[in-house]
């Protein structure tokens, strides 16, 4: 691996673990699509700040852009509150009006200037390295690797100190206002982290990539765990993960690296979506399956239970009768009395059924239940 | 250019004529099929299909190496149909909500797309000029066979959704109600979200895969204003949508470096923005009149009291007062002056020589009313 290499890697990290932090809190929140917003919206704040500044590592036009995703928020709750659009269609009215002017801005007079919608919609984290931090003159690394590195510290700090009242506001509104915490102030302080980092890893990966870091390592950790403190762990680790899988199959391919790394935490979500041990679709269908056989095996022995030392006995238990009975499939019938065979609850004996003592036992309990 | 000279180059210039056509065509498309989607809250599924069009763009590219406008929609459809589908199965499945799920896949095809985009920059042969114009839109590149074929796609959607508003109207007002009388709403539902679909991959060309879904949101947000029946606002929907299409296209077209999708979005937006202000009944504007005049009013009332009240203090009917004291005595302490004036003007008070205030007769009645009735309503 080459320096420049392990610097790309480095700050895919550092980008994926401070998109990961807040990520998880606005999936819980149900604000997964603010992200989306503010990732669009800070555009203007970017194009801005950088006619001011006129350097797209500046941790002031950070700060500047930022703002624009706070106001994003406050506009999206302001026209939510005049009761003439649903929350939903007051995002999707705010956030295309302030990236379409950032988008027009952009074209029109910054054509010559090292700020395209390209780059900044879809960033590109290959050059990343070349903008260099320097102190008296040494270069001690990437400029990104600091910048970034900042937003994850903060991000790490307000996470720490704030733990207990972003969970309480996060899982009871009520409850943390009653208590006399503010949502609002949580709520705008959790914003203002998001809209920071945005703007951060906007230069290095683009603003839609920002979208998919901070949802979909959440997405998948939220599969996985019912414990705040282990999902905000495991999005950290799958984020970073997705990074390093990323930048490597855009290295094998030659293609987009920030593509290369949504597209990889995409694929560990699905992964996550199929196997997870709980909640996963596997999992799910596994259980289901379970329940299936389970059940059919207590209807089996309840309905010899019913008949068992009846007179009728010698007709209803018998397996062919099983369809008229209970009306299962004939097939469908063998299997659940091969089930039950191999549960030691039924013994069969030329087609006729008798309950063991532990089918019995089984048939009591589903009746008693 | 003035109007006129406009209005020629629309009839007879071939590039304003074809770009005119196709945004007023994708206009009335997602602006009727917008209206559904705004009502159903489904506002930013919008926002996800279009996303998820890229790769399926890329991809229909790959596999045919053909620009054709309909390859590359029918590819952009498929997309857009896994994608919501996967949203669907997310959602019905697991605890992730759909704010989550679409943000997910919003941002994974999207760079998913960009994978195979710059795959496709990257291959020696590369044809690949003109898929980009897909990220933002290329109104001026509008060809007559992508009209032609967005005329016909999109009549084919308008078509199916006329034949079956009734249905659609049901399961957007009342989903239970449609099911109870025996519906199929589940296939309704996914009916309606592909003519959705197909209403953003038509836009795709003209307004850009990053823009599309303000061409849902933005028109029915607009006509949502003006009125509350479902005819009446898809109509408008498609009038403004058709409107914002054309204008924004045609601005764009004819200036020099300002892209088409942002500059179609602002002029939808002030449409809404006109709108959200200006619509009776709803708008803001006519909103806060109200609230100015229902204040002046109650300050009026207030100050009128007030003088009742001192009036019932002193022997003399005609006891005059300062408007200093009456501001003294009123609680929201602003309009006092205006408010005598207006009351002078309905003969309910008169001032003295030194500008002292007191009520006349029509007035002590007009007060002794309010106060029975505030008392009748206070008990």
């Amino acid at each position: 691996m080459s320096v420049p290499q392990i610097e790309i890697q480095l700050i895919a990290a550092i980008v994926a673990a401070a998109c990961a932090l807040p990520g998880v809190f606005l999936v819980l929140r149900r604000m997964a699509l603010m992200s989306d917003a503010i990732s669009h919206a800070i555009l203007l704040g970017i194009v801005l700040a950088f006619f001011v500044i006129q350097d797209l590592a500046s941790p002031f036009l950070v700060l500047a852009a930022a703002a624009t995703g706070v106001l994003t928020v406050a506009l999206v709750e302001a026209l939510t509150r005049t009761g003439l659009v649903k929350e939903d269609a007051a995002i999707g009215l705010v956030f295309p009006v302030l990236f379409s002017v950032g988008v027009i801005l952009i074209s029109r007079y910054a054509g010559n200037v090292h700020l395209d919608t390209d780059a900044v919609l879809l960033g590109e984290l290959a050059f990343a390295p070349f903008d260099r931090f320097e102190i008296f003159g040494a270069d001690i690394g990437p400029l990104s690797v600091y910048v970034m590195g900042g937003i994850l510290l903060a991000n790490l700090l307000f996470i720490v100190l704030f733990y207990k009242e972003l969970k309480l506001a996060t899982f009871d509104a009520g409850l943390a206002a009653a208590l006399g915490f503010s949502p609002v102030l949580i709520h705008y302080g959790l914003m203002t982290l998001v809209s920071i980092t945005a703007v951060g890893a906007f230069n290095a990966v683009g603003s839609i990539l920002v979208v998919a870091l901070m949802v979909a390592p959440p997405a998948a950790a939220y599969l996985l765990t019912n414990n705040l403190g282990r999902m905000i762990i495991f999005s950290v680790l799958i984020g970073v993960a997705s990074a390093i899988g990323g930048y490597w199959a855009a290295h094998a391919l030659d293609t987009s690296i920030a593509g290369s790394m949504a597209t990889t935490a995409g694929l560990l979500f699905v992964l996550t979506f199929l196997l997870a041990p709980e909640r996963g679709i596997a999992a799910i269908a596994r259980r289901r399956n379970r329940q299936r056989w389970h059940f059919a095996l207590r209807m089996l022995t309840v309905h010899l239970f019913n008949h068992e030392g009846m007179p009728e006995a010698a007709e209803e238990c018998r397996v062919d009768h099983l369809h008229d009975h209970i009306s299962w499939a004939p097939d469908f019938a063998q299997r659940v009395v091969r089930y039950a065979e191999r549960r030691n609850a039924v013994v069969e004996e030329d087609g006729l059924l008798t309950l063991t003592d532990e089918g019995r036992s089984i048939a009591r309990e589903a009746i008693v239940e | 250019m003035d109007l006129v000279q406009l209005f020629e180059e629309l009839l007879f210039d071939y590039t304003l004529r074809t770009v005119a056509l196709g945004s007023a065509i994708l206009g009335v498309v997602s602006g009727v099929l917008g209206a559904f989607a705004v009502l159903r809250r489904q506002s930013l599924l919008g926002d996800a299909i279009s996303h998820t069009a890229l790769p399926g763009i890329a991809l229909a590219f790959m596999i045919t190496g053909s620009k054709e406008p309909i390859v590359l929609i029918a590819g952009a459809i498929l997309a857009g149909w896994v994608g919501t589908l996967f949203v669907m199965s997310v959602i019905n499945s697991t605890r992730i909500k759909s704010d989550c799920a679409l943000g997910l896949v919003l941002s994974v095809f999207f760079g998913f797309g960009l994978v195979l985009l710059t795959f496709i920059q990257r291959q020696p042969e590369a044809t690949q000029a003109g898929l980009d114009k897909f990220l933002f839109g290329q109104a001026a590149a509008l060809m007559e066979k992508d009209v032609l074929t967005m005329a016909l796609l999109g009549a084919a959607a308008l078509t199916v959704l006329l034949l079956l508003w009734k249905e659609f109207k049901l399961l957007s007002f009342d989903p239970e109600y449609a099911a109870t009388i025996g519906l199929p709403v589940r296939y309704l539902d996914v009916l309606l979200t592909t003519l959705l679909v197909i209403a953003i991959v038509l836009g795709l060309q003209t307004v850009g895969v990053v823009l599309m879904s303000a061409m849902v949101v933005a028109p029915a947000a607009a006509a949502r204003q003006w009125t509350d029946r479902l005819g009446i606002m898809v109509a408008l929907s498609a009038l403004f949508g058709a409107l914002a299409g054309v204008s924004g296209a045609v601005i764009s077209s004819t200036t020099a470096r300002l892209p088409t999708g942002p500059t179609i979005v602002l002029c939808v937006s002030a449409l809404v923005g006109f709108s959200m202000l200006f619509a009776p009944a709803r708008g803001m504007v006519w909103k806060w009149l109200r609230q100015a005049r229902n204040r002046r009013t109650l300050v009026a009332e207030a100050v009128l009291c007030d003088l009742y009240e001192l009036s019932l203090q002193h022997n003399r009917k005609d006891h005059a007062h300062a408007p200093a004291v009456l501001k003294a005595m009123n609680v929201l302490r602003a309009g006092v002056s205006r408010s005598l004036r207006e009351l002078k003007s309905r003969g309910w008070v008169a001032a003295t020589a030194e500008g002292s205030w007191f009520l006349t007769p029509e007035g002590r009645a007009e007060a002794s009313r309010l106060i029975i009735e505030r008392e009748g309503d206070g008990s």
